[in-house]
């Protein structure tokens, strides 16, 4: 655990931070698209929870992880830095889970920041001096619950990509495309279920699906990111 | 005798049809600066890696400081340092913070790491650049801290693969100072490679030489310096001919005598005086310059072992 928190306050320090205030202008942007400018755009009707917001609170951390998860490896091996790393003492499982807990607390933080901006915004200029809350709430929890495992998703195969990718952007690129691979065929599968089984669900029971979905890819890939995450496999890569 | 740190036995490694470590058997004592020699390509940084337990071997043992490299690489890596091949700072992170970085990983409390960071960078003159990103630094700068990351918690045994390789003279001459000082300081056994043969002549105990994952030679410099010939003399003037040189090779002090750039090179055995050898040469009719003694350097020494290995 010592070692994970190591690894996170290295990521905070290079990864996430680069070096200076300049470094905070990509992030403050995206949470003002999805804590100020949408919120106020839409009113009440942003805490409805619909699909534009679900689609926001699922895309931009996402688009975050694949932006950073090629870096976190493939970039260090390309900066030199993961060679003098793994001839330290500390695990390659701390390495590991230390880079994607960073990139998906980074990722994921700024969505939670994102909505409870809009919250507060909301209630703020469209409230009325009536307090309101995202609702329904268990959808909302699910909302929460699919960012995060989207953005683990992400991060995982992101590592697992990595792996076996010479630079950042090569891997970055191959993220990407794999993104709009997995989105294709989740829209093959949605469109290959009958239909009366997707008409039967509620919009929360059809969220815990996901979910649910979402859970095994991300026990996989990641059970195979630890897996392959050796340091001999690394060495010779 | 000093007890060895190091045991290196039947060691093999290849990489596909590349065979990058040939049957190197090795031992190195502890608290001495031991080089290991050889071109571009020999095997020296495989070497590195197999004894930190980063790559497995094809075939044969090692183990560095009573573990073995195969099944206890953690172990060896907690009490080792390293400076591999490229520093591997991180350049958008403070000096202090790359050094910080280091010492979280090897469990050193804040007050220690603080004052451990402030003694080696006040030593190494770059305290008062500390808090500069160190991708801004000079490459002499980024290595000379890429070695104190590798000595930062004290471990008993360092590894610095090629610390000076492409740096100028100057550059080079300044991070062997530095590395000499604190290596002298620190106590530390240094597992040198290098293919900069003056570096290795200074800095060096004991030397290694491989070529194409072989071990060639191994031994103190003196001893492989004596290994391969006695005593040079190298003799500037005119009016050398191959008289002169028939003449010299029928002397019993002589081992070897010939011209190189025209100037008269003569190997001689054991302590044998010079005196004798010149009076020969002058009542021949040579001119001379200029007489000067000398051991062979350890450049003479690699590329002899160099072109017997070729042959």
């Amino acid at each position: 655990m010592n070692d994970i928190w190591t690894m996170l306050w290295k990521e905070a320090k290079d990864l996430l931070w680069q070096g200076g205030w300049r470094a905070l202008i990509g992030p403050l942007l995206l949470v003002g698209i999805m804590g100020v400018y949408l919120p106020l755009q839409f009113g009440l009707a942003w805490l409805d929870l619909s699909v534009i917001e679900l689609f926001v609170v699922l895309w931009i951390p996402y688009f975050v992880i694949t932006a950073f998860m090629g870096d976190a490896i493939a970039g260090e091996r390309e900066r030199h830095t993961l060679e003098t790393l793994l001839a330290s003492r500390i695990s390659e499982r701390a390495i590991l889970l230390g880079k994607v807990i960073a990139t998906v607390g980074y990722a994921w933080g700024m969505a939670l920041v994102g909505l409870l901006l809009g919250l507060v915004l909301v209630n703020l200029f469209h409230g009325h001096g009536n307090p309101v809350f995202y609702h329904p709430f268990d959808v909302f929890l699910e909302v929460l619950a699919l960012s995060l495992l989207s953005c683990v998703l992400g991060a995982s195969a992101g590592v697992l990509i990595s792996l076996r990718t010479a630079t950042a952007r090569q891997a970055q690129q191959i993220l990407s495309i794999g993104t709009l691979l997995l989105i294709f065929a989740a829209i093959f599968v949605l469109r290959a279920l009958p239909a009366n089984f997707l008409s039967a669900l509620s919009y929360s029971q059809f969220l815990l699906l996901a979910i649910v979905v979402l859970c095994v890819l991300d026990a996989v890939l990641l059970g195979l990111s630890l897996l392959n995450f050796r340091r001999s496999r690394l060495m010779l890569s | 005798m000093r007890e060895a740190i190091i045991h290196i036995e039947h060691l093999s490694r290849s990489f596909g049809p590349v065979q990058a470590l040939d049957d190197l058997s090795l031992q190195v004592p502890a608290g001495i600066v031991f080089g290991f020699l050889g071109p571009n390509g020999a095997g020296k940084t495989t070497t590195i890696h197999l004894l930190l337990g980063l790559l497995e071997p094809t075939l044969g043992r090692a183990s560095v400081l009573g573990f073995d490299t195969r099944t206890q690489g953690d172990a060896i890596r907690t009490r080792t340092g390293a400076l591999l091949e490229f520093a591997g700072l991180y350049e958008r992170m403070s000096a202090e913070d790359n050094l910080d970085l280091y010492g979280r990983i090897y469990h050193m409390p804040a007050p220690q790491r603080r004052a451990r960071t402030k003694e080696l960078l006040t030593h190494l003159d770059l305290w008062d650049r500390r808090r500069d990103q160190v991708g801004k630094w000079s490459r002499g700068m980024k290595q000379k801290l890429a070695v104190a990351r590798a000595l930062f918690h004290r471990p008993s045994l360092v590894f610095l693969d090629e610390p000076t390789a492409g740096f100028d003279p100057m550059a080079a001459a300044a991070l062997r100072t530095d590395l000499a000082s604190l290596v002298a300081r620190e106590g530390v056994t240094v597992f040198l490679n290098t293919h900069n043969l003056s570096e290795a002549e200074k800095l060096c105990a004991q030397v290694a030489v491989i070529r194409q994952g072989k071990l060639l030679a191994v031994g103190a410099p003196d001893e492989l310096r004596a290994g391969i010939g006695g005593p040079q003399a190298e003799i500037v003037g005119e009016g050398f001919n191959e008289q002169m040189l028939t003449a010299l090779r029928e002397r019993p002090e002589v081992i070897h005598a010939g011209l190189q750039n025209s100037h008269l090179l003569i190997e001689l055995r054991g302590e044998s005086k010079l005196g004798p050898l010149i009076r020969l040469l002058v009542q021949a009719g040579a001119e001379i310059e200029e007489v000067r003694r000398g051991k062979a350097s350890l450049e003479e020494v690699f590329l002899t072992l160099m072109e017997e290995e070729k042959r």
